[in-house]
């Protein structure tokens, strides 16, 4: 039986007067890749801003309902601790532009002004840069800009600083939306990997990059889920017609 | 035709644009020719001598100066971009708004007027002139432009930069000192050169508040000579020495000028941080 990490209980958000997300009951799988789908306007970045509750940044921003980690109610958590817990990758690339690419994977440690010794620093800077497959390629450039480097490079190394602060989830919007098919690839085969450690949520408008990595699906539909369930049955007998009519291509 | 009209509008442009870099030439070419006479070393390094005796220099202003500039940036600096900081915070609220009229406002008092207020304000409580009261006019004057620079560069950070810190745990006070502040640095710096700059040249709010001194004087709280002030008390004066100095002290001020400038220009370019 497979564990569960994030429970979402009769969730509704939105801002000021408008409603985005409808209703949202959903389980999210422990190291398992879930990824949300639907057309665009459909509460997708929403739901997942409010799982490590950047959403509430908004000040005209609501919510109802509950989202439990490990059982835990986010919203009674320090929200600055929850984000450590649960990182975030953003559909561009952002680096911090005043750091090198060896500060830019120790942000996380940097701003929160959490003090490591020399050997912590370059081994985590190490396997860090391992694990996002970047190592090989900027071991000899660490002291140049975070943004010095190629668009997909940069992604990774954004990856790679969320993957420092060892998250248990990573939330991902549209992460290769903005990067060209050879850096879109590189980055699911890391996804890939990285699912025996960490949990993670994608949020993807490309119905063939989550056929390709995700175990989970869950369709979104004007902020309602039409359907969730493991990725094979969704793609090949999905229960709902709405669902079918999007992977077939008749809107989104 | 087109092409006509687009030759007649580029040689009107050229045109304006000389006639508006001739005054600064002319300027520059008169205050060459008159200072460098009196440019000597000695001219740097010794005070003035009583009227009527040929040489001098005018150390006492220099001295002067630069304790005015200290200290005034000690006051404003951190204030102007504490202030600059809450400005951009509280920018689409009405206190902002309210804040950025009356920051304006502050930066349209004629200098004379600062001078008035901060004779009555600190000249008079003291019951003496002095270096403090100086530069707390001088900064004043100071405080609307690192206020507007620190806000303007702040404005330019993208939020995907903020938000990223934001979502890496980190609190607001620690993206606004880690994140924001370093990215705009090169910003706020060039405000502070740029501010330096048109302050160094104030005379009027120095009238009341530094008044002057003939002698070498590092205390603060006594009054002291300036560049501006300088030439001021001399280019008033009847004797053609002291005339011939403030020429010199001129060229002087004009160089502290251009190399604040230069810096703030492409000096600061290696800290520039690109979005």
């Amino acid at each position: 039986m497979e564990s569960k990490i994030l429970k979402i209980e009769s969730f509704s958000a939105g801002y000021g007067k408008l409603l985005i997300l409808k209703n949202i009951n959903l389980e999210i799988f422990k190291n398992k890749i879930t990824a949300i789908m639907g057309p665009s306007g459909c509460g997708k970045t929403t739901l997942i801003r409010c799982i490590n509750r950047m959403h509430e940044l908004n000040k005209e921003a609501f919510h109802n309902g509950d989202i439990l980690l490990d059982g835990e109610s986010i919203f009674k958590m320090n929200p600055v601790l929850l984000r450590r817990k649960i990182g975030m990758v953003f559909q561009k690339p952002n680096p911090f532009p005043h750091l090198t690419i060896y500060d830019n994977v120790l942000a996380g440690y940097i701003i929160n002004g959490i003090k490591l010794k020399r050997e912590d620093r370059d081994r985590i800077v190490e396997e860090t840069l391992r694990k996002v497959a970047l190592w090989e390629e900027v071991k000899d450039k660490l002291h140049l800009r975070g943004t010095q480097i190629s668009g997909g490079q940069q992604q990774r190394l954004c990856i790679a600083r969320v993957l420092a602060l060892n998250p248990e989830i990573i939330l991902l919007d549209e992460p290769t939306s903005s990067l060209d098919p050879k850096s879109t690839v590189e980055i699911e085969n890391l996804l890939e990997q990285l699912k025996n450690n960490v949990t993670i949520i994608i949020v993807t408008h490309n119905i063939s990059q989550a056929s390709r990595i995700a175990d989970y699906v869950v369709f979104l539909y004007l902020g309602e889920l039409i359907e969730y369930g493991k990725s094979e049955k969704i793609f090949t007998a999905p229960e709902n017609p709405k669902t079918e009519e999007y992977l077939s291509g008749k809107f989104g | 035709m087109k092409i006509f009209k687009d030759i007649v509008f580029r040689i009107f442009v050229i045109i304006f644009s000389f006639f508006a870099i001739m005054p600064l030439i002319f300027i520059f070419i008169i205050i060459l020719k008159n200072g460098i006479k009196s440019i000597n070393l000695n001219f740097f390094i010794s005070l003035p001598k009583p009227p009527g005796e040929i040489g001098g220099g005018i150390l006492n202003a220099i001295v002067g100066t630069i304790l005015l500039l200290i200290f005034a940036s000690l006051i404003t600096i951190p204030i102007g971009i504490f202030v600059g900081i809450f400005l951009y915070e509280f920018k689409n609220r009405k206190i902002g708004e309210i804040c950025n009229i009356l920051i304006d406002v502050l930066q349209g008092i004629p200098s004379i007027v600062i001078g008035i207020i901060v004779y009555l304000w600190v000249v008079k409580k003291m019951g003496h002139f002095s270096a403090i009261a100086g530069s707390i006019a001088l900064s004043l004057i100071f405080l609307p432009i690192i206020i507007k620079s620190t806000k303007e560069t702040f404005e330019m950070i993208p939020f995907s930069i903020i938000e990223s810190s934001l979502s890496l745990g980190a609190s607001y006070i620690r993206t606004v000192l880690k994140v924001m502040l370093p990215c705009s640095l090169n910003g706020i710096l060039s405000g502070i050169l740029v501010g330096l700059g048109r302050i160094s040249g104030e005379t009027a709010p120095l009238l009341f508040t530094a008044f002057g001194n003939p002698f070498l004087n590092f205390n603060i709280n006594k009054p002291v000579s300036s560049l501006p002030h300088l030439i001021f008390t001399y280019t008033m004066s009847p004797y053609d020495d002291w005339h011939r100095q403030a020429w010199g002290c001129a060229l002087v001020l004009i160089f502290l000028v251009f190399i604040l400038n230069f810096i703030s220009r492409i000096g600061l370019k290696k800290w520039k941080v690109k979005f």
